[in-house]
């Protein structure tokens, strides 16, 4: 036998993820309609037992199917991260689904499909094995943002993403076959070895791995790979896009800094410059759009492109062994911060949403803290995350950030990053204030779940402020396994 | 060496070529001793009647497009059963035949499940 | 000249001006047949590189089934006849334009700078025929071999929610 047992354990939580789903296709296939609502419940289910699996991993190192896969602290942190988000993406959905009309159980398939991408890409150390996992994550969220039948903006959104990720896994794959012309392997170790004993062909090489950045730069929704981002999240029904805004910027970064950090960290003298100036390009672009904007989904959405921007500040100094331990740590963390106040703001904006696309202008939002005190108390919470500004985890995750690029030498890009979180201070104080000092009748839509998920955010954004310390560590301690 | 190599496809080839032969020889002949009297009459697509007026094709249903998806999706699955079933022999003699098998197995049975799920959703069915 | 060298000229002719037609044909239908035509060809190719298994994935995917997918959307769409409208006069220049910097590219790399590039052409392995390349599939790459049937499964459900509608029951 080439494969034995111990490859399935080593990778377990997505092999429950994927049987799982699997199992829930044929359940849904021949349950009643009457019993659907068991779908929802089994989707938890198998989230909450991948959950543990991927907990109970914790601290293994190992390699599975041929060194395609590596289990380290990085895989299991996003892995973590990303069954926790799943497990709050249907909790939002639930109630969501049933008020616009279409709670089809294929919807929580499709996310464990996705979920299970994700998590294969945050362990995969093949080129094709990490296209593929891309592919995995990224069809299901094409279907999931076009769920809404017979609502034209949701129609769009999943046209659009689709022609567009698409077009971007092309890129991808192009430069994966760059980068296999050079040095004649995918495995992401052959590929450090072949660069190593000296390429045939640089260009090819610098070739590839720009194609790479530019593809994985669309998934994360970087400046100017952005264009899809606002109309996407726009269009889609708010749960799918609360999910696809962590899950897809989970995997796209989960695939960046593997591919980079263990397979070009020669070519960082090229490539650095032109990441600085992504950056610096995603940060304004993203910072002053959001500004213009009415509607909170896409002011989000351009909230989310900058945040974006932040986490791809992390990974300049990547060529760097000695920063870029605790940088890639503070992508990380930052990572964690951003999924937290994303979903609580999500569900804020579900409880507000009303059908056809009423209750998500920002006037929309005017008295709302008068009304609901507690919704308004956490609204502006997540706002507060989302500037970085203390008693918040998005605080702990921009000090740790700024903290890790100044040690790298990026002066100047770290000064932007303050200089748009200022920008970025306009535009959410705007919401706080609109919410508690405009006066408004503004009606939410009880749901006990969104309650719950929004509650619990709010909770989770400053208790994790508190320990973001060992939090941190744990971040840290994820990352010096990736060395 | 590339002559050597091709030599294995000239039964392909002569297929191709006998299959087009057929294709002009069925048209020729019948350009050849077919009766040919036309007249505007006989060339309107209706006899009597509004005479058309745009192009002949129309949208076809949506349909169309799932049966076209998956016959794709199986069509693929296809492609990779063609290299197993070359190398299946081969894997037998090394001692891996029961891996390949139980490998196949897993592939198609996850296929399958994509099969009864388009079955019980009546995605095979027409209206 | 060789024979290798007449048959690929012929097909290298048949190929480009397959794949112009398809540019410059008004109906998207007649497009879509060039289109085969031009898969067609380029299988021939993938033959004459010593790679049947691509050439045969080439013809049965490709030119078969993704092409009846092709198809049928033009024909669901209405789409088979361009409107005068929607040309996007301004795109012309840019297109040419950036035509113009692609060939010098290319020109330049190919005989200027790029002399890191010749390298490339040696790689060609035996990937192409069946037996190796299954040998490959099915012993290192059991991994991707297993993910692409969840891949397919996800997408066959996918394809299925987002144009059936639920059954009432």
């Amino acid at each position: 036998m080439l494969y034995s047992m111990d490859d399935m354990f080593n990778i377990l939580p997505t092999v429950i993820v994927v049987a799982w789903a699997t199992a829930l296709i044929l359940v849904e296939a021949f349950l009643p309609k009457k019993y659907k609502f068991i779908t929802i419940w089994l989707t938890v289910l198998g989230l909450v037992v991948a959950l543990v699996a991927a907990i109970n991993q914790h601290g293994i190192e190992a390699e599975a199917f041929n060194g395609m896969l590596v289990v380290d602290g990085f895989s299991s942190f996003l892995n973590i991260l990303i069954l926790g988000s799943g497990i709050l993406a249907v909790a939002l959905a639930v109630g969501y689904n049933k008020r616009f009309g279409f709670d089809r159980g294929e919807y929580y398939i499709m996310m464990m499909f996705s979920i299970a991408g994700t998590m294969l890409m945050s362990s995969a150390a093949d080129l094709i094995v990490i296209f593929l996992a891309l592919e995995l994550m990224s069809i299901p969220l094409y279907i999931m943002a076009a769920f809404y039948r017979g609502n034209v903006n949701s129609e769009e959104a999943g046209m659009k993403y689709f022609l567009l990720g698409a077009f971007a896994g092309g890129f991808i794959l192009y430069g994966i076959g760059f980068v296999y012309g050079a040095t004649g392997a995918t495995g992401l170790s052959q590929v450090v070895t072949a660069i190593n004993g000296g390429v045939d062909s640089p260009t090819f090489l610098l070739v590839g791995a720009a194609l790479i950045l530019i593809g994985l730069g669309f998934k994360v929704a970087a400046v100017p790979f952005h264009m899809w981002t606002p109309d996407v999240y726009e269009g889609s029904p708010t749960p799918a896009t609360a999910y696809m805004a962590v899950g897809a910027k989970v995997g796209g970064f989960a695939a960046l800094i593997r591919i980079f950090v263990v397979a070009f960290p020669t070519l960082s003298t090229d490539l650095v410059p032109i990441l600085w100036g992504l950056v610096a390009l995603t940060l304004v672009v993203g910072n002053l759009v959001a500004i213009a904007q009415k509607n909170i989904k896409r002011m989000l959405a351009y909230s989310s492109i900058s945040h974006a921007g932040f986490i791809l500040m992390a990974f300049l100094p990547y060529g760097d062994a000695a920063v870029f331990k605790s940088s890639v740590a503070a992508a990380l963390f930052y990572l964690l911060a951003f999924a937290i106040t994303s979903f609580g703001s999500w569900g804020v904006v579900i409880a507000l949403e009303k059908s056809e696309g009423k209750g998500l202008l920002l006037e929309d939002y005017a008295g709302l803290g008068r009304k609901y005190p507690a919704l308004g108390v956490a609204m502006l919470i997540f706002m507060l995350s989302f500037t970085g500004i203390p008693p918040t985890i998005g605080f702990a995750g921009k000090f740790l950030l700024f903290k890790a690029v100044m040690e790298g030498g990026y002066y100047g890009l770290a000064i932007l990053g303050v200089l748009t979180s200022l920008f970025s201070a306009y535009y959410y104080l705007r919401l706080v204030i609109i919410m508690f000092m405009k006066s408004g009748e503004p009606n939410i839509v009880s749901d006990r779940w969104v309650t719950l998920v929004t509650a619990s955010s709010a909770v989770a954004t400053v208790v994790l402020f508190m320990v973001s310390t060992p939090l941190f560590a744990w971040a840290e301690q994820a990352v010096l396994k990736l060395f | 060496m590339l002559q050597d190599y091709l030599n294995d496809y000239w039964p392909i080839a002569i297929l191709l070529l006998l299959t087009t032969l057929l294709g002009i020889v069925a048209i020729g002949l019948g350009y050849l001793f077919g009766p040919r009297r036309s007249n505007k009459r006989k060339n309107a697509p209706y006899e009597s009647g509004m005479s058309p007026i745009g192009p002949g094709t129309r949208q076809l249903p949506v349909k169309f497009y799932i049966v076209a998806v998956l016959f794709i999706l199986f069509d693929i699955e296809v492609v990779f059963l063609l290299p197993w079933a070359v190398i299946f022999k081969k894997f037998v003699d090394e001692g891996l035949g029961n891996f390949v098998l139980i490998e196949m197995i897993i592939f198609l049975g996850i296929l399958l499940v994509g099969y009864v799920y388009a079955w019980k959703k009546g995605a095979f069915e027409w209206d | 000249m060789e024979t290798e060298v007449i048959v690929f000229l012929i097909l290298a002719f048949v190929a480009i001006g397959s794949a112009i037609g398809m540019i410059i044909n008004k109906n998207a239908v007649y497009s879509a047949l060039f289109l085969i035509l031009n898969f067609a060809t380029v299988a021939i190719f993938y033959l004459m590189l010593g790679a049947p298994f691509i050439a045969m994935a080439q013809v049965t995917v490709y030119a078969g089934a993704i092409m009846v997918l092709f198809l049928f959307v033009i024909m669901l769409l209405g789409a088979e006849q361009l409107k005068k409208a929607d040309k996007g006069e301004w795109q012309k220049p840019v297109a040419i334009l950036f035509v113009v910097v692609l060939i010098v590219e290319a020109v330049y790399l190919i005989f200027g700078g790029g002399g890191d590039l010749l390298p490339m052409i040696n790689e060609v392995s035996e990937v192409g025929d069946p037996i190796s390349l299954a040998t490959k599939l099915f012993k290192e790459y059991f991994l991707p071999f297993q993910v692409t049937a969840v891949l397919l499964l996800a997408a066959m459900v996918g394809a299925i929610v987002i144009t059936k509608q639920d059954k009432k029951s």
